[in-house]
């Protein structure tokens, strides 16, 4: 159920250029089932920054009522939440949205789980509960540069692990498909969240396989009723728009035009 | 005795806090979070004769204490509208404010006539106002003759009261107030947003795909006043109030400055429970003014 809750931070810190990671204390934390889903969070008690930011739900930890989130302070809103310290409360509203289907990973399966940048995240909890499935993982993760990349030593823990950096100064050089392109690996189901061009050269490398991706658009609402947020779908599906908040964030190929 | 309650035309409030149109859809997603019979009333999203799919993205843009929008009047259709959300919406006890828009006055009126015999709609909100559609919309809003033929054509047709939603961009907003009041409107609704635009710090382009977008939130509040205590001095119709308000102090604002009851637009995005929050406070609110039921405060401030 979606409740808006006053949660108190636990842990918070940087573990990137600009990359950070906190960690929220509260019954909230009860109502999160599906990875990829979203919280919308306030961050500030005025009326300035007004609107609330979507960050995905990187990690569930039900037995201690915690959940965490990895966010990049880039603008406004994000650069006021790094500030937030271990007591003070964050206002909180969610889980939001439709996660990534665990339920379409078979036990014994193999399945491709592809990052980049600020897109990573959510991909954790998706590889926790794949993982306690007994589907084997494969993760690919696209940074910027080094001082850019978190998560590696997480993800690797649960399966093979590759990274890519667009600068080269880290694991592979180029972008997540050249890497793609060489390993060639073998899967039953993919899943992805990043940037545009990312996802669009997946579903293109991948024409029949059967797979998940999470998009991004600019919010009001959250919840599915000031139409800010959609996205335009291809001619296969019905509706001309889906809103990403509340249809999305996660979409089965092929649905959102790219 | 019911302290909160108004009497309008059409609409009898328990209290006097709608949200506003195209902030609340047609009421499905917050009535995932309180019940909906707690609301005085409820705006529809603006309903048009088709289906309408709206702006391309990005389609908001965040300003300080506001916000730019330019969703496009994207709505499911009057056929969907008639179908599906106003019998889903009769399980509440809440008079619907249906929000009508159309290109040109057929379609005004097509949809007025179809969506006034719903057994909810107990008023129509005729969207003159609209600043985010090529056609129809705002060109009705700016001009006081065609406001006010607009109005007496609704009126025509409509089963049910009918009031007009007038936009801030304009010179002089008691005229088109004035015009509508004589083309038969039995209310007014104001504001809707102020035209606006955001540029991208890196390219230097409009950040909203639509170039401009219509301002909302707590920074319009003070224009919004300064309006209604206008036009409410010059109209003997009754208003309701709209634009920025955030609690229950905003809500006695409207009322002194003129307005009978109000809506909350951009507030439901920051905090999806404010209208409830706003309504508990109020009683509270009245004490402290000594003020017995609020419909006293109502134009107190030109009293
Ligand atoms: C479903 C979803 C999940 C997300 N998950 C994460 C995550 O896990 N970690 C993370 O770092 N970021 C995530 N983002 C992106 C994040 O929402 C934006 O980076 C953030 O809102 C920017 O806020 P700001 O205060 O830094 O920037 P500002 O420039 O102050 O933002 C101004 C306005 O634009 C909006 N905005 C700006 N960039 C974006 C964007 N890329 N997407 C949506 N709205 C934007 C803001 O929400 C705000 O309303 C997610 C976005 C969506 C839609
Ligand atoms: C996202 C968004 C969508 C809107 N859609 C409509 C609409 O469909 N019809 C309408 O008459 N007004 C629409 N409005 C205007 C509001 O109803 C209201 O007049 C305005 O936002 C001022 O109030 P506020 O500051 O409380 O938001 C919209 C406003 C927003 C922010
Ligand atoms: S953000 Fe309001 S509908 Fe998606």
């Amino acid at each position: 159920m979606i409740k808006q809750e006053r949660m108190k931070v636990v842990r918070h810190k940087q573990i990137a250029d600009d990359i950070f990671e906190l960690t929220l204390i509260g019954q909230l934390s009860l109502e999160m089932k599906q990875p990829g889903q979203f919280v919308h969070i306030r961050v500030s008690d005025s009326f300035e920054p007004l609107l609330r930011r979507p960050i995905s739900i990187c990690s569930i930890d039900p037995e201690h009522m915690e959940f965490t989130m990895l966010y990049r302070a880039g603008g406004r809103g994000t650069k006021l939440l790094s500030l937030k310290q271990p007591g003070d409360e964050v206002d909180i509203l969610g889980p939001l949205g439709n996660g990534f289907p665990v339920e379409e990973a078979n036990t014994g399966e193999t399945a491709l789980l592809v990052g980049g940048g600020i897109g990573v995240p959510p991909l954790y909890e998706l590889s926790k509960q794949l993982n306690a499935k007994g589907v084997r993982t494969i993760h690919v993760l696209g940074f910027q540069s080094i001082n850019n990349v978190f998560y590696e030593k997480q993800f690797s823990e649960l399966g093979e692990t590759y990274i890519v950096t667009a600068d080269g100064s880290y694991g592979t050089k180029g972008f997540v498909t050249d890497l793609l392109a060489q390993l060639n690996p073998e899967f039953d189901v993919f899943y992805s969240c990043g940037p545009l061009p990312m996802l669009k050269a997946l579903e293109q490398t991948y024409p029949d396989k059967k797979g998940f991706l999470s998009f991004e658009e600019r919010m009001g609402c959250g919840l599915g009723a000031c139409y800010a947020c959609v996205c335009k779908t291809t001619d296969a599906v019905e509706n001309d728009y889906l809103k990403v908040c509340s249809d999305g964030p996660v979409f089965p190929r092929g649905v959102v035009a790219l | 005795m019911n302290r909160l309650q108004v009497e309008l035309p059409g609409l009898s409030l328990k209290n006097p806090i709608i949200p506003a149109s195209g902030c609340f859809g047609f009421g499905q997603e917050y009535a995932k979070l309180y019940d909906l019979s707690k609301l005085g009333a409820i705006m529809i999203k603006a309903t048009t004769l088709e289906i309408r799919k709206g702006n391309p993205t990005p389609r908001v843009a965040e300003t300080s204490s506001g916000m730019l929008n330019a969703i496009g009047l994207q709505n499911p259709g009057l056929a969907h509208v008639m179908e599906y959300e106003l019998p889903w919406l009769e399980q509440y006890d809440v008079p619907i404010i249906a929000n009508v828009a159309g290109t040109d006055t057929t379609d005004y009126v097509a949809v007025a006539e179809k969506i006034s015999t719903a057994p909810n709609v107990k008023a129509l909100e005729l969207n003159i106002s609209c600043p985010n559609v090529k056609c129809g919309g705002i060109q009705f809003g700016t001009d006081p003759k065609t406001a006010s033929e607009l109005t007496a054509a609704v009126k025509a047709v409509s089963k049910v009261p009918v009031y007009v939603k007038l936009s801030p961009n304009v010179t002089n907003i008691v005229e088109i107030a004035k015009a509508v009041e004589a083309g038969g409107a039995d209310g007014i609704t104001m504001i809707n947003t102020l035209i606006g635009m955001r540029l991208h710090p890196k390219t230097g382009k409009p950040i909203i795909a639509n170039g401009t977008g219509g301002l909302s939130g707590p920074a319009v509040k003070p224009v919004a006043i300064r309006m209604v205590y206008d036009v409410s001095q010059q109209v003997n119709i009754p208003i309701i109030g709209m634009g920025g308000i955030t609690n229950a102090e905003d809500v006695i604002d409207f009322l002194s400055a003129g307005a009978s009851a109000v809506a909350v637009g951009t507030a439901n995005f920051v905090d999806p429970f404010v209208c409830p929050n706003i309504i508990d406070e109020l009683p509270q609110k009245l004490d402290e003014l000594n003020c017995e039921k609020i419909s006293d405060l109502v134009g107190r401030s030109h009293r």
